[in-house]
């Protein structure tokens, strides 16, 4: 909810505001929310950002902690569950957490060979990890979005904490991954089709004559095409997650101004945020499965010599 | 929404947790779920190998019952078939025994009939030398006259 003297444009602004720590350059005029200047840094200071502007003057080098805190936290949730399972995994009747951990595996085993038929060991795996990390990341959307923003502001002792939990709405983590995948992309087609086989593949499609004097007008229109194919596909992958969860957390943003805004529209409120929570589980799962389906779509691609 | 050093970051943690799940979990849950699968399948063919051996046994068993039944009623059949011979042999022991009693005892009637006979007609013979005697009014000798005698018992 809006606290006291906040506009809901701030409300809003806030909750979409990571919390970034990075540098600031000396000489940096620190300034509270009123636009009055607080402090003027004497040197270069590694701090967490107060404002929004802050943020973005950080520039690249600053990390968000709450994005890499939370994936990093769900990531050891994970882990452990998965040790349990295998710790107390053995052949005879599966029961409680293995049971629903083989049952995971099973589903992802079954959707990568579908899919991907070559022999590598690294992808069913990946998989896995990208199906179970992405849907816990975007579960943490039904959270309500005041609870942990607002836990973590009074730990820290400051009305203005940013805490962003849902880490899927930072295109930093969604684009992260996306990357990754896309150098591993480019890793598995140059180590299955040589690195010549990568550039043919690049230069000799969609278009190819065979008389070395069409090709060679062929090939920039190739290249270009190709490139712009194969570029588009990390980012697609990546901002397609990130539109999916941010566009839910920024309905469930909206949805809990309403609170604010007296009883029938909290009323109102209550009943779409229910609704759209319970749509919400749909979208989480499904994209969480898109992601998985798609990057294990990119490594089969990767690994599939093309004919000539 | 700024980029920033997150990407890495995250992508760091990324590389880190695929790696965990590719050494420590996927191969130990894949390997024990195809050896359960695996266990499963022999439990299956275990159970059909009892299926049919439980078929043949009650084949055998159903076999040895008629084989059984069979013997059994060829037994009863054969005491059947002993016991109306002995009846049989018993009857006709009885009436060969039957008969010759009964031939013995004609014999012995016969023989007594023809003892009887004898007895009568010697002593016919004397009634009728002694009812001659008293028609003729004195006795008949006897030796001049035992021709006619015997002739006339014989008659008798």
């Amino acid at each position: 909810m809006a606290s006291e003297g906040q506009t809901s444009t701030g409300y809003i602004q806030h909750h979409l505001q990571n919390l970034a720590y990075g540098k600031l350059p000396a000489g940096y005029e620190r300034l509270d929310a009123n636009g009055n200047v607080v402090e003027v840094l004497q040197q270069d200071t590694w701090t967490i950002a107060h404002t929004s502007q802050e943020a973005v003057d950080m520039g690249f080098w600053a990390v968000h902690l709450d994005t890499l805190g939370w994936s990093v936290f769900l990531a050891l949730i994970l882990g452990f569950i998965f040790n349990k399972a295998v710790g107390t995994a053995n052949a005879g009747v599966p029961k409680g957490v293995q049971s629903f951990v083989e049952m995971i595996v099973e589903f992802v085993n079954a959707t990568v060979t579908d899919i991907f038929h070559h022999k590598n060991r690294l992808i069913a795996p990946m998989a896995l990890t990208i199906f179970t990390w992405v849907f816990m990341m975007n579960l943490m959307d039904l959270i309500p979005v005041d609870w942990l923003p607002f836990a973590a502001a009074q730990i820290a002792g400051d009305p203005h904490f940013f805490f962003k939990v849902v880490p899927t709405t930072d295109p930093n983590a969604t684009m992260g991954m996306a990357l990754t995948v896309f150098a591993l992309m480019i890793f598995f087609s140059i180590q299955q089709k040589g690195f010549m086989g990568f550039v043919k593949e690049l230069t000799l499609h969609p278009f190819h004559s065979g008389k070395w004097f069409v090709d060679i007008f062929l090939i920039p229109v190739n290249l270009i095409l190709e490139t712009v194919s194969l570029i588009a596909k990390p980012i697609s992958l990546g901002l397609r997650l990130f539109g999916n969860l941010y566009a839910g957390e920024m309905i469930f943003i909206l949805i809990a101004l309403m609170f604010s805004a007296g009883l029938v529209m909290g009323i109102g409120g209550f009943f779409l945020q229910m609704g759209w929570a319970i749509f919400h589980i749909l979208v989480i799962t499904l994209q969480a499965f898109v992601f998985m389906v798609l990057t294990t779509v990119y490594m089969a691609m990767a690994h599939d010599v093309e004919e000539h | 929404m700024n980029i920033n050093l997150t990407l890495i970051g995250q992508s760091i943690t990324f590389i880190a947790f695929i790696w965990f799940c590719m050494k420590f979990v996927w191969p130990a849950l894949i390997s024990i779920m195809e050896e359960r699968e695996k266990k499963i399948a022999d439990g299956l063919e275990a159970a059909d190998r009892a299926d049919k051996d439980l078929e043949l046994a009650k084949k055998k068993a159903g076999e040895t019952l008629t084989d059984a039944k069979k013997q059994a009623a060829e037994i009863i059949e054969q005491a059947n078939k002993r016991a109306n011979q002995i009846v049989d042999e018993a009857k006709d022991q009885a009436r060969a025994e039957g008969d010759r009693l009964k031939a013995a005892a004609q014999a012995e009637i016969e023989q007594e009939a023809n003892r009887a006979k004898e007895e009568l007609r010697g002593k016919v013979a004397a009634l009728a030398l002694a009812g001659a005697e008293k028609v003729l009014g004195n006795a008949i000798d006897a030796n001049a006259h035992n021709d006619l005698v015997d002739k006339l018992a014989a008659e008798l």
